[in-house]
């Protein structure tokens, strides 16, 4: 069955900014290995918004962003979704492959899918936080990038909770890498029936 | 801009001439623009979804294609437009991600524009013009002077149409 989120309490939203938190938390930290540099990470948040909201919550409709999207199956289903700003994403790719900013300007196909690998790496981190609390089964799909406007990004996952409902869950989290300011969000929103399954499994009796 | 007036996702609006109706970051979900030639009046639609029959939730109807444009020509007749010179047009629906196992839930972008030709058909709207599918997406204006739409993207140009 669908879920309400006007119905949600304190403690569910509380239990599902848990579950990003450390998720997230595996996350960075698996992004500090692979950067070799100090990752810095904001609380979550549990953010329901409206439709009509969406796309300024992320600094407008038409900003150039970079999306990873992953399809998360198994004993609860979603979708994981990193967004990065493209100037983030071209110094991120930067210090993966040991290119100046100069040389990284643009994100070209090897870029692309650094990014892609990068979202793939963040994604398994998190999920694998979420097995180990929740002991579910859970697989990640392959990653698929679009660098495009952010409201043309977000209404993928945003169309997913159109068909039940006129409001979106997200629960986000904002990665910062000291030095140069990249900042990324991840995004995790879950499939509308698997959120009953999500917080019985995490104790929260619906 | 004079009058100009944002319709959000899910969202819709109609309005007498002088206006620009703007729908930003168009990406699966589709803009249906209406314009009736003679009286100027004009209404843009930012839809998510096909149908409102699948849905189990389905109480605002500008998320839907179907319940969107039946909504948008009532409006549009209250201000005074005639059915009878109602143009239509359509930009969006692309597909954003390239996924290899598409499932509908993926494809929904081309089941939008299909949902939104056939609804026009049936009500007897001409099409004409659209610029849909593509992986990219759109910010499209309708201008109440002329009836333009103009399509707006990153990397892909923009059109009038």
């Amino acid at each position: 069955m669908g879920i309400d989120f006007n119905s949600l309490n304190e403690m569910e939203i509380d239990v599902l900014r848990e579950v990003g938190n450390i998720g997230a938390g595996n996350a960075a930290t698996a992004l500090a290995k692979m950067l070799d540099k100090k990752v810095e990470m904001d609380v979550p948040r549990v953010r329901i918004m409206e439709f009509k909201e969406v796309n300024e919550s992320l600094g407008g409709a038409e900003k150039l962003v970079v999306g990873v999207l992953l399809r998360v199956t198994g004993d609860m289903r979603g979708n994981i979704m990193f967004i990065l700003d493209y100037e983030a994403a071209c110094i991120l790719t930067g210090m993966l492959m040991g290119r100046t900013p100069d040389e990284n300007r643009e994100l070209d196909e090897l870029a692309l899918s650094a990014l892609k690998e990068v979202g793939n790496i963040l994604t398994g981190a998190y999920i694998s936080a979420l097995s180990a609390l929740t002991n579910f089964r859970l697989m990640s799909s392959v990653p698929e990038i679009a660098v495009d406007m952010t409201g043309a990004i977000i209404s993928v996952p945003a169309i997913q909770f159109g068909q039940m409902g006129d409001k979106v869950l997200y629960i986000e989290t904002v990665f910062t890498e000291g030095s140069t300011k990249v900042v990324g969000e991840f995004f995790m929103v879950p499939d509308m029936d698997s959120y009953d399954t999500l917080l019985k499994a995490l104790g929260v009796m619906r | 801009m004079e009058g100009v007036i944002v319709v959000g996702m899910a969202d819709l609006q109609t309005s007498y001439h002088p206006c620009v109706l703007i729908t930003l970051g168009l990406g699966s979900c589709v803009g249906i623009a209406l314009y009736d030639t003679v009286t100027r009046v004009s209404g843009l639609a930012h839809v998510m979804l096909p149908s409102s029959l699948q849905a189990r939730n389905n109480s605002n109807l500008a998320k839907f294609v179907d319940t969107a444009i039946k909504r948008m020509l009532e409006e549009m007749m209250q201000l005074g437009a005639k059915r009878r010179s109602i143009i239509a047009k359509l930009a969006g629906g692309a597909q954003m991600f390239n996924f290899t196992d598409m499932s509908d839930m993926m494809r929904i972008g081309a089941r939008n524009v299909t949902a939104a030709r056939e609804q026009l058909m049936e009500l007897g709207i001409p099409i004409c013009a659209e610029d849909t599918g593509g992986n990219y997406g759109r910010t499209i204006e309708l201008h109440s002077a002329d009836g333009m739409l103009v399509i707006k993207t990153i990397g892909h140009g923009t059109k009038k149409i």
